[in-house]
């Protein structure tokens, strides 16, 4: 039995109870409908807010994370005035400010496979805005596991990915991508970045697809991927089939419950720049400042791409691209003292791995990258 | 001759292009004629076995080329698109 509209409600949703393919019933169906945004940043911004003003009747919030001056670039949730708030929080009052008529459940917590189960059990649908591929295999294989469709999407620079994952229809995550990629192989938003207004199109566009799953109207993108590239102004639909052998959703599946996907994807579930190779292999500002002070000859190696050199820059490094490095180490000296340094530390972490096994034993790495030289030894130069 | 679109994160090895021809009369043909234009693909595309890796897809037209019949030694018709489809994770 679906529930009545107000007037109140009637007047709010009147543009959508004037299209046929919604009407009343559509908009009741809406306000009996529970969908669970995993992650509140780039892409849950524009989800969240959408489903607000769709009066979907209960939105449950999962982020563990809070509001970061650099986010405010992109997700548009969130304010100026929110930093340092937790986001779920701050997604949930503007949601609420949009709509105050519908019920908002939020999860200050990390979404991992201890937790999963409980958390989706009382949702309908499933949204992936996430940012990482642990959470994103997980959020897989638990709507697979569940019996509930996941809308997936995926941004990277100008490039967005959205399908609607319905293992009882069609394709699951891991028919499309069976394995994740090697660490480090697919840089993060932090590490690569992106235009802003991607995710804005790109959730938004899921959170069509989540309305029309939850309408039961249209043909939303199940056994289809659609490609997005901002820089060309191109939208390719390719299809996608289900794997017969594939480990989690075909009829005799090797994976049957929720595993460790970090140990999976080798990598975290998150999208911070960790900054650190180990104590072992790090170096910091101050001591290498110390270091360069004394006057010792150390080579200073930027693997940053040359467009960053614009923002910040120390003095007399060569300047060799991660993505370039493992052909051109024959510019190097082995015999040099050497600190690697990125912009925070992770791409020269994963050079150092590549300097290491190829003998470059004094190595070392800037823990923080330029942005830690940036606060701690020269606040001339700006963090970014 | 073949158009094959890279996606945003290959596009630091094929010298920043977008779209490339490549020529085949068979799919891995032209994966072939990719490799020698662009060297540096081979190592993001393929793995030791020749095998595109589990996290690169490659369509033709709208079908994945692992779900044809004949997969990488599907023959080309001339205009036809292949796309080059990475995993990408940001949110």
């Amino acid at each position: 039995m679906l529930p009545e509209l107000s007037h109140s409600e009637i007047l709010r949703y009147s543009r959508h109870l004037l299209i046929p393919e919604v009407g009343l019933e559509g908009q009741r169906k809406l306000k009996a409908a529970s969908a669970l945004i995993i992650g509140t940043g780039g892409l849950g911004s524009p989800v969240s807010l959408y489903l607000a003003a769709a009066g979907v009747g209960r939105i449950g919030l999962v982020d563990y994370d809070v509001v970061d001056f650099s986010n405010l670039q992109r997700q548009v949730i969130h304010g100026s005035s929110n930093l340092g708030e937790l986001k779920v929080e701050s997604a949930r009052a503007r949601m609420l400010d949009i709509n105050p008529d519908i019920q908002i459940e939020t999860f200050n917590q990390v979404f991992t496979s201890e937790n999963a189960f409980q958390i989706a059990r009382d949702y309908d649908i499933i949204i992936d805005g996430t940012d990482n591929f642990p959470t994103r295999y997980l959020t897989n294989d638990l709507c697979v596991l569940t019996g509930k469709p996941n809308v997936y999407g995926s941004i990277f620079r100008f490039d967005g990915q959205v399908s609607v994952f319905d293992a009882r229809y069609g394709p699951c995550y891991r028919c499309l991508f069976p394995e994740p990629p090697p660490p480090g192989m697919v840089p993060s938003c932090a590490e690569g970045g992106v235009l802003g207004v991607l995710p804005g199109t790109i959730g938004s566009i899921q959170a069509s697809e989540a309305l029309k799953v939850l309408l039961g109207i249209g043909d939303p993108l199940i056994g289809r991927l659609l490609l997005y590239n901002a820089l060309d102004m191109s939208f390719d639909f390719v299809k996608l089939k289900k794997n017969p052998k594939c480990k989690v959703c075909s009829p005799v599946p090797e994976i049957t419950e929720l595993i460790d996907y970090e140990e999976f994807c080798g990598v975290p579930a998150h999208d911070h720049d960790e900054g650190s190779a180990g104590a072992e292999w790090d170096i910091t500002a101050q001591q290498l400042n110390e270091i360069l002070k004394d006057g010792n000859d150390i080579l200073l190696l930027d693997v940053r791409e040359p467009h960053e050199l614009e923002i910040s820059q120390l003095d007399g490094a060569q300047v060799i691209p991660l993505g370039q490095l493992a052909s051109r180490l024959s510019e190097l000296d082995s015999a040099d003292e050497m600190v690697v340094f990125c912009k925070s530390g992770t791409r020269s972490a994963r050079a150092l791995e590549l300097l290491v096994s190829a003998g470059f034993r004094k190595a070392k790495n800037l823990k923080g990258g330029i942005n830690a030289w940036a606060q701690d030894v020269d606040t001339s130069l700006p963090l970014y | 001759m073949t158009n094959l679109r890279i996606p945003t994160p290959l596009r630091n090895y094929t010298g920043g292009k977008s779209e490339i021809q490549i020529i085949g009369h068979t799919v891995a043909e032209a994966l072939d004629d990719l490799i020698a234009q662009y060297p540096d693909m081979r190592q993001h595309i393929f793995n030791e076995d020749g095998q595109l890796r589990p996290f690169i897809n490659l369509f033709l037209g709208e079908d994945n080329v692992k779900d044809l019949k004949q997969g990488l030694d599907t023959p080309l018709d001339e205009n036809q698109r292949l796309l080059l489809i990475p995993s990408i994770a940001g949110g």
